[in-house]
């Protein structure tokens, strides 16, 4: 029996909040979490099989062309250039495979051939040792030398942005450049391939199973029923594991053709190359006011690349027609294409570098009319979706604001060189944080036994968000059991299929779905103690009806199942679904070395009910960090000869260490939305970066008066800015 | 080539390539696949084992380098059912989100405490001689070489905080 729900309206009833266990929202450690902490976990390329092969992929060496000749080499298994090999990964939520044929060669780096090995040191020696001849072909490798592409879809505007700018009080018109940005989840790809018969089992670090298995089914031109995906814990995904990459094909092929297990675990300088990268950005912003601040105008340009016929394009102003209103608009969104690694969705694509810009402008604009910046915003928040006329399913912008601004003592913020410790400058910045939300169709099964236990099965993955324990906290609350008698098995095909970890849709949509089985088995309960599935409280293993009180085990004598299906429906369109928050950070910049530190960031936060605010916490530190990373130390460098990156491995593409993050607060605001089901939750793996550089980039102007365009904000940068 | 490697109390022998890193052989070929491999170059930490109570990066460690050691690797710290203490704090402080590079930063922190217990300064250290405070800043430098691009940095560093405490280990927390 399947309990489905397509939203479609709005759930004002707050059922979750009736229940009565009370474990729902609270900071109670992951469930899993004994796991990680002994290394029992076990992640894709942890998986030991009899007679494991060892495969290492070979990478093109030039930009663009054709492999000519692949050479051989000894001592190996196999080598292998098969035609259904992947040319570059696939985008997230893709139901088909991406481009196949390593023949052709895209961008420098990609993978060419797969050998492998009796062992890794031999596999590894093999592919350095292979020769590869190329017929080289003659590309553009950089997003200014082309003539963009200018995707009609893609461009808006309304009034006349640029009347709005010549009659206005004050305004900025500035150029920002972000760099190309890593995931570098710690987890490198890999995969595990195993045959039986026709069928294949593969066990992978993969953020959606579903889509997942449509691709890889359709990339080995196989059915999907003769595709397992298993990826119980995966080590951080941020994107980069959306879709299938090369490892995992490539596997599939080699395990197949020597019939046996092989495993292919792509080395960290791989990672750079075959994961979509973020694409760079040039961000036009323009803005007008009056000498209010009022906004008459809003301008956003972007250019950004990608490989030709690329579908994706970073999002960069998403968020920017429904933040602010300004009667006068402009949005406009081009496409170089070029021969760089292909880009694709890296955490919160388009507001974590659209927003970020977007904030540092309205910070010029503030400078420019001698507004407080939170003031400034204050008085552009507004009432409904600019343009559309929408209603916003909530804006906690403005709250978001007056709250922080109260907790990390705005009011102390001083004019820029004012505060001088030492020799260090110390300043204040804040910058808004919004980001789209929205439902996926997802599917669970929840299972009670007579023992009283409860067993949540999905095919959802926790790729460190907390899954695990969200699943299991809605299932505890709704069954009304204490979370040690709740199982939860995840990262597995067999299982229904979710809405997979991505877009932060994870936690509203996979909760759902389980919050809708566990009322299916609440409907049998109720039948058999006599009444209606509303008057029913369990609580404790115990359910109660009135003055009828009943253990759960003397009421389930055989195993009760329940089937939960999301879907996401009208209330997509209805409203304008947003998450909300506010970034504040203090930063001292030497005055000397032009060294930035970061002293301290709060994140106010409005992402409709905290499923567990242990988790979610956390989730909002891990984007805070990354805004730090994107704001002083991120980049991928591309040499201007080939696209190559030169910036691919931990060592020159600097992700934030524990020396470079500081004591950080996390705050969240009271929210319920109706607009996204009964749960009434939003995502918020994604909030935390958006806007979150932009605090940090603010804080340094505030500091020592010096605006960095080019991020991120490295101390040649701000040196130059300084007075000698 | 033959080798005896003394992993967690236990001798254990094992045939492998002489390029075979310690942490491909306990991976590999011991079945110890708690220790991660983050990148392989010595730049993540995330295969930080302990030779001889002293961290290391075991992918640039040859096997055959660690015969004569002790080696701990996380399995030896604690299990499910009796953590170290460290391990406690971690799960309590939700001192990880993936848990991908979990068993290196609890493998570093156990060492480090130690090289703060032993009187090692750090670049953050206020005196070479110590005592030194568990304050945010000296744990943030001395464990800089485990990275978390999940980034629960900060929880972390409450869980060597509150770990050391309750050992009663030597330094406070500001």
């Amino acid at each position: 029996m399947t309990r489905h729900l397509k939203v479609d309206a709005p759930d004002n009833e707050s059922r979750v909040d009736q229940m009565a266990q009370g474990v729902l929202g609270m900071p109670i450690n992951r469930i899993e979490g004994h796991h990680k902490v002994t290394g029992s976990a076990t992640y894709a390329a942890d998986a030991g099989a009899e007679g494991m092969a060892y495969g290492v992929l070979v990478q093109a060496a030039i930009p663009a062309g054709r492999v000519a000749e692949i050479g051989d080499v000894p001592g190996v298994l196999a080598v292998i250039h098969d035609p259904r090999m992947l040319r570059r990964a696939a985008q997230g939520m893709a139901t088909e495979g991406p481009p196949a044929g390593p023949q052709q060669i895209d961008f420098m780096g990609q993978a060419v051939a797969l050998v492998v090995a009796e062992t890794l040191e031999g596999a590894q020696a093999a592919a350095h040792a292979l020769r590869v001849r190329y017929e080289a072909y003659q590309v553009p490798v950089d997003p200014d030398a082309v003539d963009p592409e200018l995707p009609e879809d893609k461009q808006s505007s309304s009034g006349d942005l640029d009347a709005a700018m010549r009659k206005a009080a004050f305004t900025v018109d500035n150029v920002w450049h972000t760099p190309s940005h890593a995931a570098a989840a710690m987890e490198p790809h890999a995969a595990v391939a195993q045959w039986a018969g026709d069928c294949v089992t593969i066990r992978a670090g993969l953020q959606m199973l579903g889509s997942s298995r449509e691709q890889i089914a359709d990339a080995l031109g196989i059915d999907e029923g003769q595709v397992r995906l298993l990826a119980p814990y995966v080590g951080g995904g941020f994107g980069s594991k959306l879709g299938i990459n090369a490892e995992s094909v490539a596997a599939a092929i080699a395990s197949k053709q020597l019939g046996r297990p092989v495993k292919v675990v792509m080395s960290r300088p791989q990672v750079f190359d075959l994961a979509h990268r973020r694409s760079e950005t040039t961000q036009r912003v323009r803005l007008s006011c009056d000498t209010n601040g009022v906004l008459s105008g809003i301008g956003h340009e972007a250019l950004v690349s990608n490989l030709p016929e690329a579908e994706f394009s970073e999002p960069v102003t998403q968020a920017t027609p429904f933040t602010y209103q300004a009667a006068h608009r402009q949005i406009v969104h081009k496409v170089a294409r070029i021969h760089r690694s292909c880009a694709g969705s890296v955490r919160a694509p388009g507001e974590a570098v659209g927003v970020t810009v977007f904030e540092c402008a309205l910070d010029e604009l503030a400078d420019a009319a001698g507004i407080d910046p939170v003031e400034l915003r204050l008085r552009n928040i507004p009432e409904t979706e600019p343009g559309t006329g929408r209603p916003f399913s909530s804006h906690k912008l403005a709250e978001a604001l007056r709250d922080g601004a109260q907790r990390f003592g705005w009011a102390d913020r001083l004019t820029p060189r004012a505060r001088i410790e030492g020799e260090w400058y110390v300043g204040m910045g804040v910058a808004a944080a919004v980001r789209v939300n929205s439902l996926i169709e997802s599917r669970a099964k929840v299972t009670l036994t007579p023992q009283g236990r409860a067993t949540v099965e999905t095919d959802m993955t926790d790729i460190g968000t907390g899954t695990y324990t969200i699943l299991g906290q809605i299932a505890a609350e709704t069954l009304g059991l204490d979370i040690g008698y709740v199982d939860v098995r995840l990262g597995d095909t067999d299982f229904p299929r979710a809405s997979g970890s991505g877009g932060s849709f994870g936690a509203a949509s996979s909760g759902t779905s389980v919050y809708l089985a566990c009322v299916e088995i609440r409907d049998q309960i109720a039948a058999r103690m006599g009444c209606a599935e509303a008057d029913l409280t369990l609580q404790d293993s115990t359910a109660r009806c009135g003055n009828i009180v009943r253990r759960l085990g003397d009421i389930v004598t055989s195993p009760l199942a329940g089937n939960g299906h999301l879907e996401p429906g009208k209330t997509e369109d209805s409203v304008r679904q947003a998450t909300w928050g506010s970034h504040w950070a203090e930063v001292a910049v030497n005055r000397w070395t032009g060294e930035t530190r970061v002293r301290r960031m709060l994140g106010v936060f409005a992402c409709g009910r905290v499923l567990n605010h242990k988790t979610a916490r956390s989730q909002c530190l891990g984007g805070m960090t990354f805004g730090i990373g994107m704001a002083l130390t991120e980049a991928m460098e591309h040499d201007p000869r080939d696209g190559h990156i030169v910036t691919r491995d931990l060592a020159e593409y600097h992700i934030p260490c524990h020396a470079d993050v500081p004591p950080m607060e996390v705050h969240f605001l009271t929210e319920r939305d109706a607009y996204v089901g009964p749960l009434q939750a939003k995502g918020l793996g994604e909030l935390g970066i958006c806007g979150a550089g932009a605090a940090v980039l603010n804080a340094i102007h505030n500091a020592c008066g010096v605006r960095v365009r080019s991020l991120p904000a490295t101390p040649d940068k701000i040196i130059a800015g300084l007075d000698p | 080539m033959q080798i005896s490697l003394h992993i967690n109390g236990s001798l254990r022998d094992v045939y492998v390539d002489p390029r075979t890193t310690l942490i491909d052989a306990l991976r590999d070929h011991l079945g110890l696949t708690g220790t991660k491999k983050g990148c392989d170059h010595g730049q993540c930490g995330a295969c930080t084992v302990l030779v001889d109570g002293r961290r290391i990066n075991a992918c640039l460690t040859l096997a055959c380098m660690a015969q004569d050691s002790e080696v701990t690797t996380i399995e030896g710290l604690g299990t499910s059912d009796a953590l170290s203490p460290l391990q406690t704090q971690f799960l309590n402080d939700d001192g990880f989100q993936c848990g991908f590079c979990t068993p290196g930063q609890i493998c570093s922190a156990t060492a480090m405490l130690g090289e703060m217990a032993a009187g090692w300064p750090s670049h953050a250290s206020d005196s070479l001689s110590g005592p030194f405070l568990l304050s945010h800043a000296e744990i943030a430098e001395r464990m800089s070489g485990n990275l978390c691009r999940c980034a629960a940095y900060s929880n972390i560093i409450e869980a060597i905080q509150n770990a050391a405490h309750a050992e009663g280990s030597s330094g406070d927390a500001p």
